[in-house]
């Protein structure tokens, strides 16, 4: 056990803690209202929205998962950088939209924009459903981030009592987003952030310096990823071009329709905090570069790994001092708790909204409402909690791959939706549903994995599956809106007007 | 993908900046080499982290051009 570091560990944890539970008077709300709970009264201005959604997007896992792509395959692990740059200039043109229409019609959620402007409950649900089954294995995932780190501190015990640390942490999680809701990841990203950004400036200045420089890093790494077996490349091969741009387009165009990131998005106070935050997230995308390189360091350094996931952990033992892992580490985990919240909070603003009010409950008061979305965050949150002890972790990684390729069909509805009504709403469902199920089959024919080598015109073109189903979605919505028209078949009314889209407040 | 509000037609043609890192960054033919190099880094890793600046910049400059009032 590592005591310097768990020490330094606990008491930023308990920190977090503290201040998880008083967010609740922050800018005080009526938390009985779920636009007040799930929402935080959207009232988050630029700087607030900033942290909220750097910590939000940039999570525990991605700063597991993506280093150790680059740990084991090299170039291609590098796909998050042009993925983070290809988000911004597209939130900066569509989101401001999704803002003010939703803010004029007080949606909550995705799906309650498509209700509304399709006047369909099937896609609404289809789009609800998507959601809630996209997010959850993220949640999960989350707790593989701090896994890897409480690992890394010396936990070693197996069953449950070895699950304990991320039990308890867990538990305190799903306490504080009871009672504060939107609120609690909202204070807690920023010291999460400041913490992530020392880490990690220290890391890619430091390490380098002890390893003998970046010019000797990347010709060692260079023979490093040659030796391996399958072989990796130092810099991306051109069978590779393809995939690489494509999973950073699908990944770009799919992370702004996952429920998390457009609450981080409703809660913010004006188009204008969106249009600014849209210029000034990048700041996390270099951050993420400078992480990703991690991985690529260590294999230089030869760190000893279980699996590719404890790279950087083993990296930061190896080189830093224990205080200052036991720093880096505490950045991770709470890094992990701030998207699992918001997760949790958007999973249960669906589930609320479009399953138990459209369904369930119709006349439900504003209270019950908000009730129901605070006990559907626990639960959720009990439902991670129990895949990652009791399932294989495989299924909960293969599942997030899904949970990509799923989301990104729900594109047509609600980006094209912000734009134009014209798809004809049974064409937008079945364009979803073939979406949906050709996504999942080639994922399932690649042996799980998000590129899929398509077969055209005598060439074969590995690509991510995501965009493949995409293009399938579109092509079925497209020329059954022509023949539902031709067959004289109406479009839902709409109830939104043009100028919503652009209203300012 | 413009506002559709007439007295802003004009501005709207600052939005086609964005497409600048859309073009410069979705085709990685352009830029998997290994050198030049900067500081020992390969052209392939600095270029690609050089252009989140670029990219943040011009998305800047579009926001003060196009602001809503």
């Amino acid at each position: 056990m590592n005591w310097t570091a768990l020490t330094v560990f606990i008491i930023f944890f308990i920190f977090v803690t503290v201040l998880g539970f008083y967010s609740a008077r922050w800018r005080r709300g009526d938390l009985n209202q779920l636009n007040e709970w799930g929402l935080a009264g959207r009232r988050f201005g630029t700087v607030i929205t900033w942290f909220l959604l750097g910590g939000d997007l940039y999570t525990a896992y991605t700063f597991i998962a993506v280093p150790a792509l680059m740990f084991g395959a090299g170039a291609m692990g590098f796909f998050a950088v042009p993925y983070t740059i290809l988000i911004y200039p597209f939130v900066f043109v569509v989101m401001p939209r999704l803002w003010s229409v939703s803010r004029k019609h007080g949606y909550i959620t995705a799906s309650d924009f498509v209700r509304g402007r399709f006047n369909s409950r099937t896609l609404a649900l289809a789009v609800a459903i998507t959601g809630i089954l996209a997010t959850m294995p993220y949640i999960a995932l989350q707790l593989v981030g701090m896994q890897a780190v409480i690992q890394a501190m010396g936990f070693h015990g197996s069953g449950l009592v070895g699950e304990l640390p991320l039990i308890i942490a867990f538990a305190i999680l799903a306490l504080y987003t009871y009672s504060s809701g939107l609120r609690a990841p909202a204070s807690i990203a920023i010291v999460k952030d400041l913490m992530i950004y020392i880490t990690i400036l220290v890391a890619f200045f430091y390490i380098p310096y002890k390893l003998g420089g970046f010019g000797h890093i990347f010709d060692a790494a260079q023979e490093a990823y040659a030796a391996k077996n399958p072989p990796g490349s130092m810099i991306l091969t051109s069978q590779s071009f393809f995939a690489y741009g494509s999973l950073a387009l699908g990944s770009a165009l799919a992370l702004f329709l996952y429920p998390h990131s457009l609450t981080g998005v409703l809660s913010s106070s004006s188009r204008n905090t969106i249009k600014k935050n849209a210029a000034l997230l990048p700041a996390y995308s270099l951050v993420l570069a400078f992480l990703t390189l991690l991985g690529m360091m260590a294999l230089v350094a030869g760190v000893k790994v279980n699996s590719a996931n404890d790279a950087v952990p083993q990296l930061f033992l190896a080189m830093f001092p224990d205080w200052f892992s036991g720093f880096a580490f505490a950045a991770i985990a709470i890094g992990a708790l701030v998207p699992a919240a918001i997760m949790s909070i958007a999973a249960a603003n669906l589930f609320t909204r479009n399953i138990y009010k459209e369904y369930i409950n119709p006349n439900c008061t504003d209270q019950q409402e908000s009730k129901m979305a605070k006990l559907v965050s626990l639960v959720v949150k009990v439902g991670a909690l129990a895949f990652i002890i009791f399932l294989p972790l495989d299924y909960a990684i293969n599942l997030q791959l899904l949970g990509g390729i799923w989301i990104l069909q729900t594109f047509p509805a609600i980006i094209i939706g912000l734009y134009n009504n014209w798809f004809n709403r049974w064409a937008l469902v079945l364009g979803w549903l073939v979406g949906m199920v050709s996504g999942t089959y080639m994922a399932f024919a690649a042996g799980l994995k998000s590129t899929y080598a398509l077969h055209l015109f005598g060439f074969t073109l590995p690509g991510y599956a995501a965009i493949y189903a995409l293009v399938l979605n579109f092509v079925v919505a497209i020329v059954l809106t022509f023949v539902f028209k031709a067959l004289g078949m109406e479009n839902g009314k709409d109830e939104t007007v043009k100028e919503d889209y652009l209203t300012a407040s | 993908m413009k506002e559709e509000n007439s007295q802003k037609k004009k501005s709207n043609y600052w939005y086609l900046l964005l497409l600048v890192s859309f073009i410069a960054i979705t085709w990685p033919g352009l830029y998997a080499f290994d050198e030049p190099r900067l500081f020992g880094i390969p052209f392939f890793y600095w270029y690609q982290m050089l252009m989140v600046p670029i990219s943040a910049l011009l998305t800047g400059i579009v926001y003060f051009k196009t602001k809503d009032e």
